[in-house]
């Protein structure tokens, strides 16, 4: 297995059958990622950027081409792969720890107690030990979001799948969560795709921001290199000059290339 | 400006006059506060439930005085007062039999609920599931939809004289009118319950690969559930109405067959009382299933 191509993305397409006829949401699309990095999609919506991710993450399988993770073929979800879903997506009738707890005892045949173990810690790692028996519906937006990360984290996946899950949170909340995903991340060494639409996210956060044009039949258009140093502070960075040119890239990008693109397509 | 220099801390950075409205809202504070002053206390509104509870008794006063009037005015209607007298001999001795003709309204009540009970059971023995498979197969729902639509509006006691005919004896044949009009709302129920279960929901359990078994103990079933409680909240109204009906027809002991013996006896004040004892139970049952469904509902 070859490191440099961890997860890769190999000729992929994606036709959805519709009313109207076919719509081919994705064009061929070629991406490796190196183990332990951190890759952003990111484009304007519509443009397939969580079509992409949901074929990662094997909920739909691609028309043609295929995808590689550490050399083993994706055929449909599993566990190697932790999904973190925008709405959080946790059991609304299990706790904090039950939720995480379910992911937990179907990945690890090992004993409760160890399983129990795991759970804590996972909780602990995304700071809610103290909310571990709260339902859902008692703790805020940002934690159960926090919750949804313990649990792709809990089962130590080999890539962790990232579909806007701070899109829904205030700006404050999401710095926060923002600065934690960068801790954790540094922590577990973990592999991620995160899909995102803001702009000051990808660039904090990636090694490579993937940018993508406008669908249909969406491609990578740009792919931009995050020279930024780790740790990363968000404070510092506000007025780091090479922070800036990234982020006016990426912004160049979306709001002059492929604003024009979509201006062109509605006349 | 005195005032202002009094109170040097205050900025005003008003450039525009106030709203008018302002002005309105401000007089109609002070003169607020000067009654309250004039009154020397001050009046907080009733709790809530004050409230509902007064509604309830000028409710049931209202219509005591309405039976009261009818009664004074039709002759044959026993007022409130004699019916209370009947009732209080009938509910002093509840369970008493004296053959199968002449039992305690406690027992006839009982009998009814017997057969409630088991009619609804076994509906829910086969319509829960039968309403989980429906949900869940699309050609299964396509199969169900006709002939549950056909069944679906019929009097429950059309099927009476079937069951006579297949159990030949009236107590079953009771059950099974129970069981017919208590099996759609819980098959309907369940099914849409089942439809409604969020894909979040089942991409979770896709992720992680749960087993079938934990997909539904898990997943499945409690979000399922709401719906379940409503069909059956549902079917037992419904089998409460029905068995009354069933009952005037099948003979036997049970809260149906005292009315009409009553009124073959003439004893209108009992049949006044069994209408009540019927209504409160009725709604003894809807409230238990009330609290029932809202333990088992979740916000997510």
């Amino acid at each position: 297995m070859n490191p440099e191509r961890y997860l890769s993305v190999e000729g992929v397409t994606k036709t959805f059958e519709t009313r109207k006829g076919d719509f081919a949401a994705l064009a061929t699309i070629d991406l490796a990622i190196r183990q332990g990095e951190f890759v952003t999609l990111i484009g304007h919506s519509g443009c397939g950027k969580t079509t992409l991710l949901n074929l990662v993450a094997g909920l739909t399988a691609p028309t043609s081409g295929t995808i590689l993770l550490a050399g083993k073929h994706v055929d449909g979800p599993g566990p190697d792969r932790g999904v973190v879903f925008q709405n959080h997506s946790l059991l609304p009738w299990l706790t904090c720890f039950e939720n995480v707890h379910l992911a937990v005892e179907r990945v690890f045949k090992q004993k409760r107690p160890i399983l129990k173990k795991r759970t804590h810690e996972a909780l602990e790692l995304v700071g809610l030990s103290h909310a571990e028996h709260k339902y859902p519906h008692e703790i805020s937006g940002g934690m159960k979001q926090r919750v949804g990360i313990a649990r792709a984290l809990a089962i130590e996946p080999k890539v962790l799948l990232l579909d806007e899950p701070f899109g829904a949170l205030d700006a404050l909340t999401r710095a926060t969560l923002q600065d934690e995903l960068m801790r954790i991340v540094a922590q577990t060494g973990a592999t991620v795709l995160m899909v995102t639409h803001d702009v000051d996210e990808a660039v904090l956060l990636s090694d490579r921001v993937v940018m993508m044009t406008n669908g249909p039949a969406a491609r990578i258009g740009e792919v931009l290199e995050v020279d930024l140093p780790r740790p990363r502070e968000r404070l510092a960075l506000a007025h780091d000059a090479r922070f800036m040119e990234l982020r006016a890239s990426v912004l160049e990008f979306l709001y002059e290339k492929q604003a024009h693109r979509a201006r062109l397509k509605v006349a | 400006m005195p005032a202002l220099a009094r109170t040097p801390e205050v900025i005003r950075i008003r450039t525009s006059p106030p709203h008018p409205a302002a002005y309105e809202l401000g007089a109609k504070a002070d003169a607020a506060r000067a009654r309250m002053q004039s009154t020397g206390y001050r009046r907080s509104p009733p709790p809530e439930w004050v409230l509902t509870a007064c509604a309830w008794l000028a409710g049931i006063a209202v219509f005591v005085a309405g039976w009261t009037l009818v009664a004074k005015l039709g002759g044959r209607i026993p007022d409130p007062l004699t019916v209370g007298a009947a009732a209080a001999k009938i509910y002093g001795d509840p369970f008493y039999a004296k053959g199968p003709n002449d039992q305690g309204i406690g027992w006839n009540v009982l009998s009814s609920l017997k057969r409630v009970g088991l009619g609804f059971g076994l509906a829910a023995l086969v319509g829960i599931p039968l309403g989980f498979m429906i949900g869940r197969w699309r050609f299964l729902a396509g199969m169900a939809a006709p002939v549950i639509a056909l069944l679906k509006p019929v009097s429950p006691l059309a099927w009476l004289p079937i069951g006579l005919l297949v159990f030949k004896a009236a107590n079953p044949a009771a059950i099974y009118v129970i069981f017919v009009c208590s099996l759609w709302p819980m098959i309907v129920n369940t099914a849409v319950g089942v439809r409604q279960v969020p894909q979040d929901y089942l991409n979770v359990a896709r992720v992680l690969q749960l087993s079938e078994w934990k997909v539904f103990t898990k997943i499945l079933f409690p979000a399922v559930l709401p719906y379940m409680i409503t069909g059956v909240r549902l079917s037992i109204g419904v089998a409460w109405l029905v068995i009354v009906a069933a009952e005037m027809l099948t003979g036997g002991v049970g809260i149906g067959f005292w009315v009409w013996d009553e009124w073959n006896n003439l004893k209108v004040e009992h049949i006044i009382i069994a209408i009540l004892t019927i209504g409160l139970v009725g709604l003894a049952l809807e409230q238990g299933l009330v609290l029932l469904a809202r333990r088992f509902s979740y916000e997510s």
